[in-house]
């Protein structure tokens, strides 16, 4: 057993602490011990059943196309889960696809074009599944901004089309305010980065045992890959978005917002 | 007053947002030339919207719109909002000085055509470079009047313009809009204020629940109207006289 590894022992170990989140539920009346329960049994599922697949996926000696395989099945699967958590997006699933699509292979060309990192199925699937993450995120926090943006200035916008702008130029402000509130945050998450906390892959690695100065120059790159990948994520769905929020007659369509 | 033309038709208009019919079946006309033609009705009667027919920022479900006798759908909607200025409930102004408000609405005005629109509006010229965030309600408002002004419209559309504004404002947005219309500009006037209906208007169009009031419907809305005035403004009101839907009430 490798210095980092958890041992089964470990994981039950680390339930202890499930015991007590369940404990302060209970003790503050915050009905939450069934979620609690649920999330913790859901989240061990679901890793180790990843964990298995993963096992086969990144296996040196299967065929590579399998890595690739599991990169679209998790944009796929972003897509879908962006749908759900906004679906006042008009459009969404479509826009999302072709969102997180566009960022993923961009990123995907970068990263491996250029040789950051090799052409391997152990890389290929982890620090894809960092940038759709990272992406899927930005994704729905931008088509949610872009949407309620445009409900509440609609009358800044309608102004802007009532005096003859057609819809491109009309939209301009709110989107430009709603792309930078939706990129703003990674911005910030890198600005805070080493500072305020260690990201996932630098904690794997110095877990691991790697070298803390190898484990920031593999996150350093990660990281502008990530917002890299937001950046392109977050214009094409907010472009998208605010393309389907408008008629062709120019005009801006009501859209009912949902509570968050 | 000779009206030749007809300015707007409304053809069997129907909207619906969503399950709400919000105009049912309006058939109604507005003359062209200089005059003030008030939309009247309760808020929800569909007002604002038969006003937002006329510069497109609406589209019937069904019927039809037309604007000098062409249909709306035929013609290119940003030539037509050019041809159809609109000030709109609450001062619109965008981020900026007045300057660039009106540079927004036309970008290659010049110091002579940015002056010309301040003066219809009647704001003096050192508003120029006043920032939109300073001025008050009534300056706000006669400055998004310049600002639709700036682009030389052959139509004013005014949805409910004095409804954030104190009474005297109120008066001079009214007798500029009555400069206006004695110019020879045609208004649509959305209001729900009686009074201000009759301090303004040359026509009127009642709406009642989307549709076009009936006589009955109009003496009854006015009365209601007077009701609730009198109820709150706790002063006596002339009586006025009032005929059906549509109506030139003898002035201008």
């Amino acid at each position: 057993m490798a210095e980092g590894d958890v041992g089964w022992w470990g994981l039950a170990a680390s339930l202890l602490l499930i015991a007590v989140t369940l404990g302060i539920s209970a003790w503050r009346r915050l009905g939450l011990e069934r979620d609690v329960l649920v999330a913790t049994g859901r989240a061990l599922v679901q890793l180790l059943a990843v964990g298995y697949v993963l096992a086969v996926v990144i296996d040196p000696d299967q065929p590579i196309a399998y890595a690739w395989a599991w990169l679209v099945f998790m944009v796929l699967f972003a897509s879908w889960t962006v749908q759900r958590r906004a679906p006042e997006v008009p459009g969404v699933l479509l826009l999302a696809l072709a969102a997180l699509g566009t960022s993923t292979a961009l990123t995907t060309l970068v990263i491996f074009g250029l040789g950051i990192f090799p052409v391997e199925a152990r890389a290929i699937v982890p620090v894809g599944g960092m940038m759709v993450g990272n992406a899927m995120t930005s994704t729905v926090l931008a088509g949610r901004r872009i949407v309620s943006e445009f409900s509440e200035k609609r009358a800044d916008v309608e102004a802007r089309l009532a005096l003859g702008q057609p819809w491109s130029d009309a939209s301009r402000p709110a989107l430009r305010s709603a792309l930078r509130a939706a990129m703003t945050q990674q911005v910030e998450t890198t600005k805070a980065v080493g500072l305020v906390f260690l990201p996932g892959a630098m904690t794997g690695l110095i877990l691991a045992g790697v070298d803390p100065v190898d484990a920031v120059r593999v996150q350093a790159a990660i990281m502008f890959l990530i917002l890299g990948a937001v950046a392109i994520n977050v214009v094409v769905i907010g472009t998208g978005v605010t393309r389907r929020l408008f008629t062709d007659d120019h005009r801006l369509l009501r859209v009912t917002r949902t509570a968050t | 007053m000779i009206l030749l033309t007809v300015l707007f038709e409304f053809d069997d208009v129907v909207v619906r947002f969503g399950d709400d019919v919000v105009l049912d079946h309006v058939t109604a006309s507005v003359p062209d030339g200089g005059a003030i033609t008030c939309l009247l009705g309760a808020s929800g009667a569909g007002k604002s919207t038969l006003l937002r027919l006329c510069n497109r920022l609406e589209v019937p479900s069904s019927g039809q719109v037309r604007f000098r006798g062409r249909p709306l759908d035929e013609i290119d909607p940003l030539q037509l909002r050019r041809t159809v200025g609109m000030v709109f409930q609450r001062p619109t102004l965008f981020p900026g000085s007045v300057r660039e408000n009106l540079l927004v609405a036309e970008s290659g005005a010049g110091e002579e055509r940015m002056v010309e629109a301040l003066g219809r509006a009647r704001l003096p010229v050192r508003f120029l470079d006043r920032d939109g965030d300073l001025l008050s309600g009534g300056e706000a408002q006669r400055a998004c009047l310049a600002r639709t002004l700036i682009t030389h419209p052959e139509v004013l559309l005014m949805d409910e313009p004095t409804s954030a504004l104190d009474p005297t404002a109120t008066r001079a947005l009214e007798e500029l809009g009555r400069s206006l219309a004695d110019a020879g500009m045609p208004i649509l006037w959305v209001t729900h204020d009686l009074d201000q209906a009759d301090r303004i208007a040359d026509r009127r169009i009642v709406l009642v629940g989307g549709r076009l009031a009936d006589e009955h419907q109009v003496d009854h809305y006015l009365a209601s109207e007077e009701a609730f005035h009198h109820h709150h403004d706790d002063e006596l009101h002339e009586g006025h006289a009032h005929g059906e839907g549509e109506v030139p009430d003898g002035r201008g």
